[in-house]
């Protein structure tokens, strides 16, 4: 494992930073009064305000044919259940493609930075790359079949995409590295398990044993990722701790 | 099988504004409250492309408003006060314009939206245009925004796995256009010859300043976007299409004739706010923004009908001379697919030497040695659309579709 994260340098973000500056800012603020009264509810006052009078994100397309499962997209067009199916739907396929890119990021920075025992190596990430695509190949046959264009982005995953901007932001930062990138890997897979988790129930509802079964081997694959990448970053965390212990001249 | 959504149909033109009897709304009752300028959100999801489309052109056409109306002030004693008059209000139309983009999109995105007005409008202007040498700037500059639009699109794609046609919504075509590599020229190549103020027609006019407006305040967005990306070719592509944009403003401000006096330059500054906005009216599908349209109609028919007061006052001349009595046919926002093809065949080998347009192989020695330098560490815009072809749901799409039978979850 190349260049710790954890350095000790010039941070100048704390208080404690110039003793002399930090007292006189304090002081400085302790003896000004705020010019109107009132908490920090009043900013959730007006963003209720806001809320009671503007529309949602979007919405979900309606089906574009009637092929295949013809009794979803008749539901769909009641507005029924499987119009919240649909929605989750495009939300697991937007998450699963985004994960190949995530996964991607995480295979440039271990040319760079190299792994460490217990960490991931070249093969478990191009492994999971490629679960991830699979199940992006998954969901979108599975909207297919149920009439749904794969290609729309609906309100949900437009949603979960805004949740997790951070994380392919973060990847794509040169100055992250593979131990760093792996906690926004395991933001998303904390979600993906979760959502997949949900998913299952939605199809087991409203019929679809198939898919179910189909998802819930999906899970099973993810649930073995979120497992590895938990593992990756305790091994790499104990292991930049020991090197710090090292660095510091303690017996290890 | 029914159409999910119909896509915007282009409308019949109606009988033009009268730009002389439409007064509109008079300074004093243009008022704004904070709330009134934010409240308005446009989705991103079930909004046609085109209502994006135009609330980014309006969002440029109000801050060439600002900029020219600042510099305007600081060249212009007896100016200053009318100026800030009249600048006031539009620093708040263009609050209420822009803060119509909607929060969940990024600003990668919003850039798709920058780059289909690039297109999009300019393919209308070029089509409208009388002057033949103007619209021949104007495809020109267009073949290469229709190139940014596919290397943001492959960027897009491979940074977050996003399907670049959530905000195109297949209205424009997602293909190289003339390579931006190739775009990069010396200064002196991209100054071109102004139109004659005395001759040129009004349309020639409206249409110079409008597509400066859109190119400056795209120059304005990446460099103020460009930043704030992490991945190094992000950085470096916003930096290499912003240095194109600064050139296509240099090549779209020096069509206007700098010889035309300040206030005329004014005056045609309103009539294209007023034009502008006529034309969002006219094809616009979403009432609530709609309404937004018709309301700064008024507004700008209230600026112009000032400007051509202190016109009359101060120059003694008629705005007659420089405005025209109707309004031309609106800008069409509408695909101009063929059109754009049709020029990508014939003109994409173009470039250009001092103010004229040549093929590649004349370009001038001086733009091959700035291309060469600015070129020489490798280049973004090649390195992001490296053997990229967009599909519909992203490349990606084709590489699951390969994977077959392997899906389903059971690799292990």
């Amino acid at each position: 494992m190349e260049r710790k994260a954890s350095g000790l340098g010039m941070n100048r973000t704390g208080i404690q930073t110039s003793p002399v500056n930090s007292k006189k800012a304090i002081e400085g603020a302790e003896q000004s009064q705020p010019s109107s009264p009132g908490d920090a509810s009043a900013i959730w006052k007006a963003r209720q305000a806001f809320a009671r009078e503007q529309e949602g994100l979007g919405s979900v397309p309606p089906p574009g044919t009637l092929k295949g499962m013809a009794k979803t997209a008749v539901d769909m067009l009641k507005g029924g259940r499987s119009t919240v199916f649909i929605d989750k739907l495009g939300q697991r396929a937007g998450f699963e493609r985004t994960g190949v890119r995530l996964y991607e990021s995480a295979l440039s920075k271990l040319d760079v930075y190299g792994t460490w025992d217990g960490g991931p190596s070249r093969e478990q990430l191009e492994k999971i790359r490629l679960d991830e695509l699979s199940h992006f190949a998954l969901v979108k046959r599975s909207i297919e079949k149920l009439g749904g264009d794969p290609t729309a982005l609906t309100p949900a995953a437009d949603l979960q995409a805004n949740l997790s901007e951070g994380v392919p932001k973060v990847l794509a930062d040169p100055r992250v590295n593979l131990l760093q990138s792996l906690d926004g890997l395991l933001t998303a897979e904390l979600v993906d398990n979760a959502s997949w988790e949900l998913l299952i129930e939605l199809a087991r509802e409203l019929g679809h044993n198939e898919l179910a079964e189909d998802f819930q081997r999906a899970l099973d694959v993810e649930q073995e990722h979120l497992s590895l990448v938990r593992n990756w970053i305790a091994a790499g965390v104990k292991l930049e701790a020991r090197l710090g212990q090292e660095a510091a001249g303690a017996p290890v | 099988m029914w159409p999910a959504v119909l896509p915007e149909k282009p409308k019949e033109p109606e009988v033009g504004l009268d730009l002389f009897k439409e007064k509109g709304v008079p300074l004093d009752r243009q008022v704004f409250t904070w709330k009134d300028l934010t409240r308005r959100i446009y989705s991103k999801l079930d909004n046609d492309a085109f209502t994006r489309v135009r609330v980014i052109l309006m969002n440029g056409i109000e801050s060439e408003a600002l900029r020219f109306s600042h510099a305007c002030a600081r060249m212009n004693r007896q100016l200053r006060e009318p100026l800030a008059l009249i600048r006031r209000v539009e620093q708040h139309q263009q609050t209420l314009v822009n803060w119509m983009n909607p929060p969940d999109q990024s600003p990668l995105e919003t850039t798709l939206g920058f780059e289909q007005v690039a297109i999009e409008v300019t393919a209308s202007v070029a089509q409208h245009e009388p002057d033949p040498y103007l619209a021949q700037a104007y495809r020109f500059g267009m073949l290469e925004d229709f190139d940014h639009l596919y290397r943001y699109s492959a960027l897009y794609d491979r940074l977050e796995g996003k399907d670049p046609n959530y905000l195109v919504q297949s209205y424009s075509d997602i293909i190289p256009g003339r390579p931006t590599s190739l775009e990069h020229r010396h200064p002196l190549d991209d100054v071109r010859r102004p139109y004659d103020s005395r001759t040129a027609d009004p349309l020639t006019k409206i249409h110079a300043l409008t597509i400066t407006a859109a190119e400056h305040q795209t120059h304005d967005y990446y460099m103020t976007i460009g930043p704030m990306f992490t991945d190094p070719v992000a950085r470096m592509l916003y930096a290499e299409i912003a240095s194109i944009e600064e050139q296509h403003v240099t090549q779209y401000e020096s069509l206007s004739d700098p010889d035309e006096s300040w206030l005329e330059k004014w005056l045609l500054h309103e009539a294209v706010e007023v034009y502008n906005y006529y034309s969002c009216l006219h094809y616009e599908s979403d009432p609530r923004i709609k309404e937004v349209w018709q309301r700064f109609v008024d507004y700008e028919l209230g600026h112009l009908h000032y400007v051509m007061q202190l016109f009359q006052q101060l120059e003694g001349r008629d705005p007659a001379e420089v405005l025209p009595k109707e309004l031309p046919e609106p800008i069409r926002f509408a695909s101009h697919r063929e059109f754009v093809r049709r020029v990508l065949r014939d003109e994409v080998h173009l470039s250009a030497k001092g103010t004229e347009f040549v093929p590649r192989t004349e370009e001038s020695e001086r733009t091959l040695r700035y291309r060469q330098q600015l070129n020489a560490d490798g280049s973004p815009s090649e390195t992001a659309a490296a053997g990229y072809r967009w599909r519909p749901g992203t490349e990606l799409a084709e590489e699951a579709e390969r994977l077959g039978s392997y899906g389903e979850g059971r690799i292990q």
